[in-house]
């Protein structure tokens, strides 16, 4: 695996280079929002370094869509504020969507066309020159080459989402937000999104990932915001988190190995990634 | 007006006639009612409807047309809704595209795909005996007209299809509209008609639209038919774009 250790995850960033890239990414303060009497976000505040992985960790219903569709222009805030690499995502909406893009679970394929089809049809509409050769290249780095003529609705849980994440790298958006990029995809998909999203993140792209599961979180983000209940209850990196609670003991526990090292030992994680 | 507006109108209308021509089943089933209809009435009431025209088939089909055009207009909302429901529609909406284009889109595929359906109803009408002199100008002005009808009505489609909750209400509301020539001149003259249901059918839209299009199919002088029409024709779009541009902004905003 070439996922990164937690421990390895700090001072990995692509280093600012001008003085408007110091200022951080993604910067949320006091958002509310309320559908109807449901007060689903009750003032958050959030700060995403520029290069770095954020996970927005929280249960079913905590917001964390609701903070997406805000941060993508689809949805407006009640009150607070939110800008995205600079720009105000209410006032300046359309910078906002030339600077960011959106996939997961609201933000589809097109199933009827095919996955070069689709990577064509959003290199076109990010007015780029060569959609073609853009298509081709990304359906070369995701493995996706032979899948490329089939119609999506052909294709597995893991590659739909690795042509979804190919898709957002169109046009090199410098903030990219991932929605719960690996919810009913089976491990060894789990594990080929996990490598995009990094891969990603090594090129120097901002990422806000959500998400239900802790390891996601623990494996991936630089810092980890835990939204609960309409409001970040604590953020920092997984070291700071852990020193909430009391320091380790030592205890001496058999290490079995767990159902997930098995099952990708049998099933030989990552051989071929063209079958469905 | 954003400066990507046609461009990108374009490629995402380009996208939905790659979805009709990868499943041309739509465009059949909006074709094989109006067939039905045009071979029920033609060959088994049709004998026995005075209409004062020497042929049936010429009398009925400028009705089956717009019934063709209420059938087909339905898989506008239909497609729309599948948009929104799938989450390609977030997608386009998080881009930065002109954020109408993605309407616009499904509005020509919909004038594209009802072309298509009213050419394959005329073809069978010809095949059933169906003949008009008219000449390049008169079926240009019956192809405006139809056009026209179609805008208007793929306008009111995208409401549902915008604002619907499930997929039966999305293509629900055609229903009215393909019942509505029933009550007109399509099948019978109204003449015959008891009174309030007469006065109903000669003041409803699809009445003068039949009438102005039988006229033009027959070269006879269209009259106030062709106005009446027109103001119909016009006035529905107008209501209907600015009612679905109304929930459009709702929807995005």
């Amino acid at each position: 695996m070439t996922l990164r250790q937690p421990s390895m995850l700090t001072g990995m960033n692509v280093p600012a280079t001008t003085s408007q890239l110091q200022e951080p990414a993604i910067r949320v303060r006091g958002l509310e929002k309320s559908y109807k009497q449901l007060r689903v976000l009750r003032g958050v505040d959030l700060d995403v370094a520029r290069g770095s992985i954020f996970a927005l960790l929280g249960s079913n219903g905590a917001g964390k869509t609701t903070v997406v569709k805000i941060l993508s222009t689809l949805l407006k805030a009640d009150a607070g504020t939110a800008h995205v690499n600079g720009f105000d995502v209410a006032a300046q909406a359309a910078d906002v969507r030339e600077s960011i893009s959106l996939t997961g679970q609201f933000a589809a394929v097109d199933e009827i066309l095919t996955g070069r089809e689709n990577l064509v049809l959003v290199a076109r509409l990010r007015h780029l020159k060569a959609p073609d050769v853009i298509a081709d290249d990304l359906l070369r780095r995701f493995g996706l080459t032979e899948a490329g003529g089939r119609r999506v609705a052909t294709y597995s849980g893991g590659m739909r989402r690795r042509l979804d994440i190919a898709m957002s790298l169109i046009g090199n958006p410098p903030v990219v937000f991932l929605d719960e990029p690996t919810t009913g995809l089976d491990p060894q998909a789990r594990l080929e999104v996990w490598q995009a999203v990094n891969e990603l993140a090594q090129g120097g792209t901002t990422v806000l990932l959500t998400t239900q599961y802790l390891d996601e979180a623990e494996n991936l983000a630089d810092r980890i915001a835990i939204l609960h209940e309409g409001r970040i209850i604590v953020h920092g990196t997984l070291d700071e988190l852990r020193r909430i609670l009391p320091p380790a003991e030592v205890e001496y526990v058999e290490k079995q190995p767990s159902l997930e090292d098995i099952f990708l030992t049998l099933v030989g994680a990552g051989t071929d990634k063209e079958q469905p | 007006m954003n400066k990507h507006f046609l461009g990108d109108t374009a490629v995402l209308l380009g996208r939905s006639l790659r979805h009709i021509s990868r499943s041309p089943d739509t465009i059949i089933t909006t074709a094989i009612m109006p067939i039905a209809l045009l071979l029920m009435f033609v060959y088994v009431f049709g004998g026995a409807i005075e209409t004062g025209s020497d042929s049936y088939v010429n009398y009925l089909l400028p009705g089956i047309l717009v019934i063709t055009i209420a059938s087909g207009i339905s898989y506008t909302a239909f497609r729309l809704f599948q948009d929104m429901q799938g989450g390609i529609f977030a997608r386009f909406q998080s881009m930065p595209i002109a954020r109408t284009s993605v309407l616009w889109a499904h509005v020509l595929t919909s004038l594209v795909a009802n072309l298509i359906s009213l050419v394959v109803v005329v073809g069978v009408a010809l095949l059933m005996g169906f003949r008009s002199g008219a000449d390049v100008l008169g079926w240009l002005a019956v192809a405006g007209m139809l056009a026209l009808l179609t805008l208007a009505l793929t306008w009111l489609a995208v409401i549902p299809g915008l604002t619907a909750k499930s997929v039966d209400g999305a293509g629900a509301f055609s229903y009215p509209l393909i019942f509505l020539p029933f009550v007109s001149s399509a099948f019978v003259p109204t003449d015959t008609m008891p009174g309030p249901v007469r006065a109903f059918a000669e003041h409803q839209p699809v009445t003068a639209i039949v009438n102005a299009i039988r006229d033009l199919f027959a070269q006879q002088p269209v009259g106030s038919d062709i106005w009446t029409a027109l103001a119909w024709c016009v006035g529905i779009l107008v209501v209907t774009y600015l009612a679905a541009t109304i929930a459009y902004r709702r929807r995005i905003a």
